[in-house]
């Protein structure tokens, strides 16, 4: 399509028959567009932040699953848990501070702390996360060391600390997983603003399953249990809220079902369905759990990027700015603007 | 889950007493100057780009990509990183009177004349064809989403209630590009070398000229005064008047955009009279700043955080305390 084309009537060519016989949530709005440019600026963001997104609810809830086997008695699973969560939240600071366009700047993050920033608000969640997460790992690693290290001052120490620090994280980790959605949500890109009301309970249910999932890759067949139960219970709120969502978003959840984030986000449903049938139907077979397990991180890494990239071709397509503002308005019949 | 859409701006919150709408003072500026902005009046902009020229020429802001667009007179696009004014241009076909539409005949428009337009009684006809012309910028809103969003501190509030970006410590995670209403902000990315690449950059309302005492270097070069600068209050009142008269002599379709403090930024520091709908000159219809759902927001947050460490607690006590 030409951008003459899209010139007077913007949105002219761009109606879809929809598959399935879905009704159309509003009727074909005819729309104007100042030659079919976007209004809002889609996010300059790469995909790091979908990958942070993706590494920071299975960190958060990795530090749950761990702190869960510390207390259960299952220390397998909640080594390795807690080794996921390290190296899930190392990713992911990674992801974070390569994103920024001033990297070596990250630190001017820790110069204010406001409520009204989200990302401000995370930060400091890291940062409160971070170094217990680091004191439960490093308490996992000093019982993999020599017994002349374990008994030094310092060993015994860490030793010691290893559980307290899991017990911190788990209680910050809830917000480490759930935050990344007002991340996304408090913006003016239609898609992601749209979802406010439900993206914080398909990310937490996208967290869990890949959590869950990673324990039955990682944690011993005998101590699978938990890890399974939080495996398909996310898969469940997943799937469940991520429907609930894309009914209450008007057309803005279109973009979901178009071009990369349509094929990420069918990738992602096959992903996570096909993972929580499998993780409850191969529950005594170590290959199924662990085949169950990587699809359903596959599928939660996959909702991260589809929610990203549906947001990203929502902001360059200005009909999904200006329909829903146009309705809202004359909704209100008012014309102050 | 429902009252999402309870304002966080509700009139009165200004700490100071003084109400929402005063932004410096909300700030924390205690004796500050009449907030400043710009009345762009586009129904005598005549497409000069002398604002962009400008603004460019003042700011030392670097050259955006010397590429054609395609569409009408307009290679400069939109407003961006290195793109603080935009002229915008619309080819507007009006059906001519009676014919209701359709690609009309030409028509001899003849040699220029040096009498006004319209005063040649052969030629006095409804035109079937108009330019719009439209100078954007940054609109200095009364509750600005990039400021809210910004996790440094870069962005702030001068005190002439403008939004001005410190270059010194954007750290470039570029948040308040998508968190703009209006797609002002944006990151610069070129050209290499220049010192602000990777940093959020936009129009400063000229915050060094006005503390000198001086107006804007684009209002300063606006042969038409389509761009006016001044204290906010009589912007508004001049703007009105100037709206009353053009309606006046037929230009219904005229209105003013982004004055009113009601509206969901709270009312704009930069504000416009158009000839036609907002969206026509890719400004959009029913803005909101996007921090109005953030207690909402947070809360729903909160909620998932408690569904996730309860979920996770079920999970072990469905698993019998552990061992399946």
């Amino acid at each position: 399509m030409t951008e003459q084309d899209v010139r007077r009537r913007g949105g002219g060519k761009r109606r879809r028959r929809r598959g399935r016989g879905e009704q159309a949530m509003v009727p074909d709005a005819e729309f104007t567009s100042y030659y079919g440019r976007p209004v809002v600026k889609a996010s300059p963001w790469q995909a790091d932040i979908p990958a942070y997104l993706f590494l920071g609810g299975l960190a958060g809830g990795s530090s749950l699953l761990a702190a869960g086997a510390d207390l259960a008695g299952l220390p397998r699973q909640r080594r390795s848990a807690r080794l996921v969560a390290s190296g899930a939240i190392a990713g992911s600071l990674y992801a974070l501070i390569h994103d920024l366009g001033r990297p070596a700047r990250f630190h001017h993050m820790l110069r204010v702390a406001k409520v009204t920033s989200p990302m401000s608000v995370g930060t400091w969640i890291l940062s409160a996360y971070g170094p217990f997460n680091a004191l439960a790992t490093a308490g996992e690693l000093i019982g993999l060391m020599p017994e002349s290290v374990r008994r030094s001052r310092i060993g015994r120490t860490l030793g010691v600390a290893g559980r307290p620090g899991g017990m911190v994280a788990a209680l910050i980790a809830p917000a480490v997983a759930s935050y990344t959605a007002v991340l996304l949500t408090d913006t003016a890109t239609p898609t992601w603003h749209a979802a406010k009301r439900e993206l914080p309970f398909v990310f937490v249910g996208s967290a869990a399953a890949a959590t869950g999932g990673m324990g039955l890759v990682a944690g011993p067949l005998g101590e699978s249990g938990p890890a399974r139960n939080l495996a398909v219970g996310g898969a469940v709120l997943e799937l469940g809220a991520s429907r609930i969502m894309q009914h209450s978003m008007g057309i803005t959840a279109e973009p979901l079902h178009q071009g990369t984030a349509g094929n990420l986000h069918t990738a992602a449903t096959t992903l996570t369905t096909a993972g929580a049938v499998g993780a409850v139907a191969g529950q005594r077979s170590r290959i199924a759990s662990v085949l169950s397990g990587l699809a359903l991180t596959a599928g939660s890494a996959c909702t991260r990027f589809a929610i990203f990239h549906a947001g990203q071709a929502s902001a360059h397509d200005p009909r999904y700015t200006v329909v829903p503002q146009r309705e809202r308005r004359e909704a209100r019949g008012a014309s102050t603007s | 889950m429902s009252s999402l859409g309870r304002s966080f701006f509700s009139p009165g919150s200004g700490g100071t007493g003084t109400g929402p709408f005063d932004p410096a003072r909300d700030a924390g500026y205690t004796d500050p100057p009449p907030r400043k902005g710009f009345f762009t009046d586009t129904s005598v902009c005549i497409g000069c780009k002398a604002c962009e020229v400008a603004c460019k020429e003042w700011n030392a802001v670097p050259e955006d990509g010397i590429a054609l667009t395609g569409m009408s007179y307009d290679n400069t696009g939109g407003l961006g990183g290195s793109t603080w004014r935009h002229v915008a241009f619309i080819e507007q076909e009006l059906p001519a009177p009676g014919q209701g539409g359709g690609r009309p005949d030409t028509v001899d428009l003849g040699m220029p004349t040096a009498t006004l337009p319209g005063a040649d009684p052969e030629h006095r006809e409804h035109a079937d064809f108009r330019w719009l012309m439209e100078s954007d910028v940054c609109k200095h809103c009364t509750h600005a989403a990039c400021l809210d969003v910004c996790p440094t501190g870069a962005l702030f509030r001068t005190e002439f209630g403008t939004v001005v970006v410190q270059d010194d410590i954007c750290n470039g995670c570029g948040y308040c590009v998508p968190a703009c209403p209006y797609g002002v902000i944006d990151r610069r990315d070129g050209p290499a070398g220049d010192p602000a690449v990777g940093l959020a950059q936009k129009c400063t309302l000229c915050y060094d000229r006005l503390s000198d005492g001086m107006e804007p270097a684009c209002a300063k070069a606006c042969p038409t005064q389509s761009i006016q600068f001044g204290d906010l209050d009589e912007l508004r009142e001049r703007a009105q008047g100037r709206l009353d008269m053009l309606v006046e002599s037929g230009e219904t379709t005229a209105q003013l955009y982004g004055h009113d403090p009601g509206n969901g930024v709270g009312g704009t520091g930069a504000f416009f009279l158009l000839l036609d709908e907002p969206e026509v000159y890719g400004l959009p219809p029913d803005p909101v700043v996007t921090t109005k759902d953030l207690p909402g927001m947070w809360r729903q947050a909160a909620l998932a955080a408690a569904a996730l460490l309860g979920g996770a607690a079920a999970a072990f006590i469905g698993a019998g305390g552990g061992r399946r």
